[in-house]
């Protein structure tokens, strides 16, 4: 049945509260750097017109920030009680990034947050907007330190497995800080809450123009919102190739996932819109081998030729390995030092991570033992197979196939939704530049109608990312099923139930707000 | 209520009831049972190398 082992329950607890915190940061990081551009112009303006514009969207911005602030550290509690596996195996390599977080720019957000807010006539104008602009800031920065300890766990780096006190230790703190996925996730992620922010800013002033109230307010903030959101988009679009480019070389069963791709070839097409045969899926997971060998992937698909080869390994003509592939091994790749291997078959890395499980537990028995040689032997074993970990938790091929039409489905939606607001903003400059945009209805509802839409496009990127990442807690190291505690399943589904009252409360709390303080509109400042 | 005091009421619910119920109830630390830290990677090891994961 659906849902009812415990490790599938602490994943939905998990799951839960990653997607309803995420409801709230991207419009806390956006529009804060909306805001700091606004004020930046009040400042050098000195026009009235300005603060009361800031002093509406902070309004907003103070909803939002309230309801959703410390939101995240449910995402710790869990760690502790249900992923306490997990929280001991990543060690200091997801407790300094977030210890930095915590430290630096929390408080950073904290203290700067309260003068922002309370601070307008008790200290100087360029000291207000310094505010503004370091409380923006200071949201990034969060931001960085959270990816930084997110792209560990899609690309482990920086580490070395200690045996004796079974946790990964940093070696190199710049490889776990600066690696390539961490600041491509931090870039795309930042640019995403850009995009998300300036498309609230807009359909809520598109709301105002529609009801014909708060012109100059709606226009000015829209135009603002627009430019600054065409920016992010284009520069989103232009970080999302990063994404494919690392997803390939480093997790190539998400970049098959995303594709529904399960047999590879050299030249691999793109689709661009397309149905999956779920019957394939289904015969995989149900290990029906005859069935799977004869299931087609995809009931209809527009495709173009060569563009995943291209846009994963920068070569029209690469070999993309698919699900099959990556399940019976024989490819070539390249591996991190930028030398051609040949890939393990999911056998072979088993029984390599089978014999790294076993030599931990023997190294374990010998050094309790006063055993040195045999701890010695195991240690060596364990260094050799260590790579392949979390493979000995596996037991066959459907183990490592995340939730094929989910990723492929959510991949499309982000990229469909993405490709959406690249010409939304467009469009909306156009109708600001033409003077139109103040009497066109069907754009007008467009725009707010657009505000639901980003949020999906943000949830979907997110689910791509974890989902496709599954059965990885922590890429090839360890799985979820030998991340989560100990604990019963029943406790998790009290905790699932209480979240999902507690969350479905704040987000009500919330709507019902901001509909209030948008309803009562700038003027009221 | 003003929009301060109804956002601060419910910052401090939530923190009341994130702190006070969830935390002390639902999450409360799996290794704190045990006393130091060579029994804390113990307890893991083991989990770790357990013939049935």
């Amino acid at each position: 049945m659906f849902l009812t082992t415990l490790t599938d329950l602490s994943r939905l607890q998990f799951a839960l509260t990653a997607m309803f915190h995420w409801i709230f940061v991207p419009l806390t990081i956006g529009l804060g750097f909306i805001i700091a551009i606004m004020e930046t112009y009040y400042v050098r303006s000195g026009k009235d017109f300005w603060k009361r514009t800031v002093k509406f969207w902070m309004n907003v911005f103070a909803v939002n920030f309230a309801i959703g602030i410390a939101t995240g550290i449910i995402l710790e509690f869990q760690f502790g009680t249900n992923w306490s596996n997990y929280a001991w195996f990543v060690g200091d390599i997801f407790g300094a990034p977030l210890a930095i977080e915590g430290i630096i720019a929390f408080f950073m957000e904290s203290t700067f947050f309260a003068i922002m807010f309370f601070g307008w006539n008790k200290v100087s104008k360029n000291a207000h907007l310094t505010s503004t602009w370091l409380v923006a800031l200071g949201t990034a920065i969060s931001a960085y330190w959270i990816l930084v300890a997110n792209a560990w766990m899609q690309y482990p780096a920086g580490m070395e497995f200690n045996p004796d006190t079974a946790r990964n230790e940093m070696v190199n703190f710049w490889a776990v800080a600066t690696s390539p996925v961490a600041v491509n996730k931090f870039l795309h992620t930042i640019l995403n809450a850009f995009v998300l922010g300036a498309v609230v800013v807009v359909g809520i002033s598109a709301w105002y123009l529609k009801k014909k109230r708060e012109e100059e307010f709606s226009r000015k903030s829209i135009k603002i919102a627009a430019i600054f959101g065409l920016v992010s988009i284009l520069l989103l679009i232009y970080t999302g190739d990063g994404s494919a480019y690392h997803v390939a070389q480093k997790q190539p069963m998400k970049l098959a996932a995303m594709e529904g791709l399960y047999d590879g070839q050299n030249g691999t097409q793109l689709v661009a819109i397309g149905i999956l045969n779920n019957k394939k899926f289904k015969a995989l997971r149900d290990n029906d081998s005859l069935g799977f060998e004869l299931e087609k992937p995809y009931v209809f698909q527009i495709s173009v030729p060569k563009a995943l080869s291209l846009l994963g390994y920068r070569d029209v003509n690469a070999f993309v390995p698919g699900i099959n592939d990556i399940i019976k091994g024989g490819y070539k790749y390249k591996d991190s030092t930028g030398n051609y291997v040949t890939a393990q078959s999911l056998e072979e890395k088993i029984l390599s991570g089978r014999i790294a499980i076993n030599a931990l537990a023997s190294y374990n028995k010998a050094k309790n033992a006063g055993d040195e040689d045999g701890a010695s032997a195991s240690k060596k074993d364990l260094q050799e197979n260590f790579k392949n970990f979390g493979y000995g938790y596996l037991k066959e091929s459907k183990d490592i196939v995340p939730n094929v039409p989910l990723v492929f489905y959510s991949f499309r939606i982000m990229v469909l939704l993405g490709g959406y607001f690249l010409l939304f903003f467009i469009l909306t400059l156009w109708l600001e530049q033409k003077e139109k945009i103040g009497r066109c209805k069907w754009y007008q509802n467009l725009a707010i109608i657009s505000i639901p839409l980003v949020y999906i496009c943000s949830q979907a990127g997110w689910i791509v990312a974890e989902v496709g990442r599954q059965p990885w807690t922590i890429q090839d190291l360890l799985p979820v099923q030998a991340s989560v505690s100990g604990v019963s399943s029943s406790a998790v589904l009290t905790t699932v139930i209480l979240f999902f009252v507690l969350f479905s409360v704040l987000l009500t709390a919330e709507i019902s707000i901001l509909l209030k303080v948008i309803k009562k509109g700038p003027a009221s400042n | 209520m003003t929009l301060g005091k109804t956002l601060w009421v419910i910052i401090l619910i939530k923190l009341f009831i994130m702190f006070f119920i969830l935390k002390v109830f639902f999450f409360r630390d799996e290794l704190r049972v045990y006393d130091n830290e060579q029994e804390k990677q113990q307890h893991i090891i083991h989990e770790l190398t357990l013939e049935k994961r």
